[in-house]
């Protein structure tokens, strides 16, 4: 190994990732008086510069297609800094019959600059589903221990939503939501008529002004990243606050290779990689914050092995890696021709639905476990490449007839999407590949994945109900899928939500679980792991707005335990 | 075209403005102005009207590929056509930077001057009005394929330049407002959906 620089720099905690669990981290510790680093593998970001808000399409030279089309294979040109499911020179490997796609940010901030900010909570049963059910198992924690954090999260970052008193789906701090689109109504109807619940959705856009931040212009591109931070990101909204502190220390540009721990088996450092001079370096530290995404942090953790941890640091269990899931995700869409005379209107609004289904089903005995929410959007939409692709494959020809067709068609199409819960399985999980590593020499992961007939019937589901749905409103369901192929029912393969999470989950026994309550390591006490990686289930929300009340309630029990003198 | 940009830097201004005291915002207006400029001068150097000159395909291919664009989306007594939205640029700039473009759509040229040749003694902008019509009628649909299979390279060359000529055209200015999109915009409260309109 190349001679490695030391910093002789002490740090109190040494946080790698600057996404949602990293950036609240470095909020809550630096708040609380901790002097920080933070370790983040990508590149500062530039909202001004890098945000393509209020851009037209024409006023890029691509159009939104990217260089040689290629944005395409992502999602367009125009969305913020967004990372990608291959990134040159970073490997990873599935199995033999696996096929994982790995989804990473490399930038500060993370995939929170481009996430749909759905911010929803887990319901109390997510906790306790074992015990309902059967399957899988219990958290350490209840609902009630994270409520405190989720009404703080929702408080400091800004989430839009109405009281509902829906079981599946708990209420929480909220501003008002923006006004149904047309589309929306239209869906609404149909669902009041299915006894599908149809609410306002929960999304992290601010609709009121809050802490400096001006609210919401409806231009409905959050993905694309807001350069008035109307919408959260960990980058603008959870950094900014813990750099004027003046406690943090942001090296950007940082590959975290190896935990380093001294003789008493406490993490004391990390080993990183500085991409812009190719060179190794290390910062001594207090505490640890694993923070990088589940899969990434499971990496470091496997790949942080030494004669005290063999086989990897904090898993004694031998359960990191394990564990792993991805959201169930089938979707659709229907063409109304009623929306042919829908007079044009300004349709924007947020970037992201104003309504959504909730999980409904719950009170009913279902032929699969656990339950989804479905998500759906269409209408007059600015327009974009690809936007007539369908049309183009249903109508062909060209000329005159092609042209007045587009126009017909323009926004008469609702799309919809069912997230679901996957149970994990024994044949899912992550592990080190021992023949691949990386640019910088660090081994790569080797993806293991397998859905079972749980999800699948799941995906079913949400077909047959987007098809109700949609014939209904009266329009016609254009999606066909089947039960055969590699793809069933439209099931998308695992890491295409980008919903991975619990390789490092949380648990009462240290023999099956990698952290405690608190995301603190059992076998580690200054170590920390604050991203997906800890969520013992995966239910039916996205799982950003649960990342960040669990670091929130980490960070703060590490500040405890810091002025006690027990890490 | 300028007088978007103009529109958005203006918009930028005004959040700016607006925010000023907040938190994250103070070196806005002058960066902003800055990029959007920068995004105009990229945009000028792309499209200068009439004298561009192709970074991948040959003049005569050229001048098929303008020539199928302008049959796709034509002019019409509404708006102008997919040659005027700057859809050939578009699509010869994608293509010199992705080889698979090159393939499919330098590859599809060269198949339909090839069978232009078998079929009228000419290549494809040699023959005469009806026939160029006779063989895009062949190319445009699937069903011709499968009735005379030498056809399936054709059709799927002109499957695929069909997606990206409306890729050119509905990303551009005109295609825009050809489809009456209303938006891009920053609104103080998002109106939802008009009464009259449900």
């Amino acid at each position: 190994m190349a001679q490695v620089i030391r910093s002789p720099k002490q740090y109190d905690v040494c946080i790698i990732g600057s996404g949602a669990g990293g950036g609240m981290a470095a909020k809550i510790l630096t708040e609380g008086g901790l002097n920080c680093v933070l370790l983040e593998a990508g590149p500062n970001v530039n909202p001004e510069k890098d945000f393509k808000m209020l851009m037209w399409p024409y006023e890029a030279t691509h159009r939104g297609a990217g260089v040689g089309g290629h944005a395409r294979e992502n999602f367009g040109e125009f969305l913020a800094p967004n990372g990608a499911w291959k990134i040159e020179g970073e490997p990873y490997t599935s199995a033999p019959g696996s096929n994982f796609q790995w989804f990473r940010s490399r930038i500060v901030g993370g995939r929170t600059n481009h996430w749909g900010r759905i911010a929803l909570r887990f319901a109390p049963i997510d906790f306790r589903s074992a015990t309902r059910d059967g399957l899988g198992d219990d958290w350490p924690i209840t609902y009630e221990d994270l409520a405190p954090y989720y009404d703080k999260v929702e408080s400091y970052i800004g989430v839009f939503g109405t009281k509902e008193n829906v079981s599946s789906a708990p209420d929480g701090v909220f501003l008002p939501p923006p006004k149904p689109r047309c589309t929306e109504l239209m869906v609404k109807k149909a669902c009041d008529k299915l006894s599908i619940i149809c609410i306002p959705s929960r999304l992290a856009v601010i609709t009121r002004s809050l802490n400096g931040r001006l609210p919401c212009h409806y231009c409905g591109q959050c993905g694309r990243g807001c350069i008035t931070a109307s919408n959260f990101s960990s980058s603008q909204v959870l950094l900014p606050p813990a750099m004027k502190t003046g406690k943090l220390t942001l090296i950007t540009g940082a590959m975290a290779r190896e935990i380093l721990v001294n003789k008493e088996g406490k993490a004391d450092g990390v080993s990183y990689l500085d991409k812009a001079t190719r060179t190794e370096k290390r910062i001594n530290a207090r505490a640890i914050v694993v923070a990088a995404s589940a899969c990434e942090s499971a990496r470091l953790l496997l790949n942080s092995k030494s004669p005290a941890f063999p086989a990897g640091l904090a898993n004694s269990s031998g359960t990191v890696g394990k564990y792993l899931t991805d959201s169930v995700g089938s979707s659709g869409y229907g063409y109304f021709p009623q929306l042919e005379k829908m007079p044009p209107h300004n349709h924007d609004g947020v970037g992201g639905m104003h309504m959504y289904m909730p999980w409904w089903k719950f009170d009913r005995k279902n032929d699969f476990p656990r339950g989804y929410h479905i998500e759906f959007g269409g209408g007059r939409d600015m327009p974009g490449v690809g936007m007539f692709y369908g049309l183009c494959r249903d109508e062909e020809g060209y000329g005159p007839t092609l042209k007045q067709r587009a126009r017909q068609v323009y926004g008469t199409h609702i799309g919809f999407a069912g997230r679901g819960e996957m149970l994990p399985n024994p044949d899912t999980y992550c592990e080190i590949d021992p023949d691949v590593v990386d640019q910088w020499g660090i081994p790569a992961l080797r993806f293991h994945f397998k859905w079972s007939d749980y999800e699948l019937l799941q995906a079913k589901d949400m077909q047959e109900t987007f098809r109700a749905i949609v014939e209904t409103m009266g329009g016609e369901y254009k999606t066909k899928t089947s039960i055969h192929g590699e793809y069933p029912f439209g099931i998308e393969p695992g890491g295409k939500i980008i919903h991975e999470v619990g390789t490092a989950r949380m648990g009462a026994d240290p023999k099956t679980s990698v952290l405690n309550g608190f995301c603190q390591a059992h076998d580690v006490k200054n170590l920390f792991v604050t991203d997906g990686a800890p969520l013992v289930t995966n239910p039916d929300k996205n799982p950003t707005l649960t990342i960040m009340a669990l670091s929130w309630r980490a960070s703060e029990y590490l500040l405890d335990e810091a002025k006690k003198g027990n890490l | 075209m300028a007088n978007e940009s103009i529109s958005r830097r203006d918009i930028l201004r005004t959040l700016a403005v607006t925010a000023a005291g907040g938190s994250v915002l103070q070196v806005i207006p002058a960066e902003a102005a800055a990029y959007v400029h920068q995004m105009v001068h990229k945009e000028k150097a792309a499209a200068p009207a009439g004298t561009y000159t192709p970074k991948y395909f040959s003049a005569s291919q050229y001048a098929v590929l303008t020539f199928l664009c302008d049959a796709i989306i034509p002019k019409d007594e509404k708006s102008g056509g997919a040659v005027e939205a700057g859809a050939p640029e578009f699509i010869d700039l994608l293509t010199s930077e992705n080889p698979e473009y090159q393939l499919k759509l330098g590859g599809g040229l060269f198949w339909l001057d090839a069978a232009c040749t078998d079929r009228y003694g000419n290549v494809f902008m040699q023959c005469r009005p009806e026939q160029k019509k006779e063989i895009m009628d062949l190319i445009a649909f699937r069903k011709n394929a499968k009735q005379d299979a030498s056809l399936s390279q054709g059709v799927a060359f002109f499957a695929f330049l069909r997606n990206l000529t409306c890729d050119g055209f509905y990303t551009s200015k005109i295609g825009i407002a050809d489809l009456q999109y209303i938006g891009n915009t920053s609104l103080r409260e998002f109106p939802g959906c008009p009464p009259a309109n449900i």
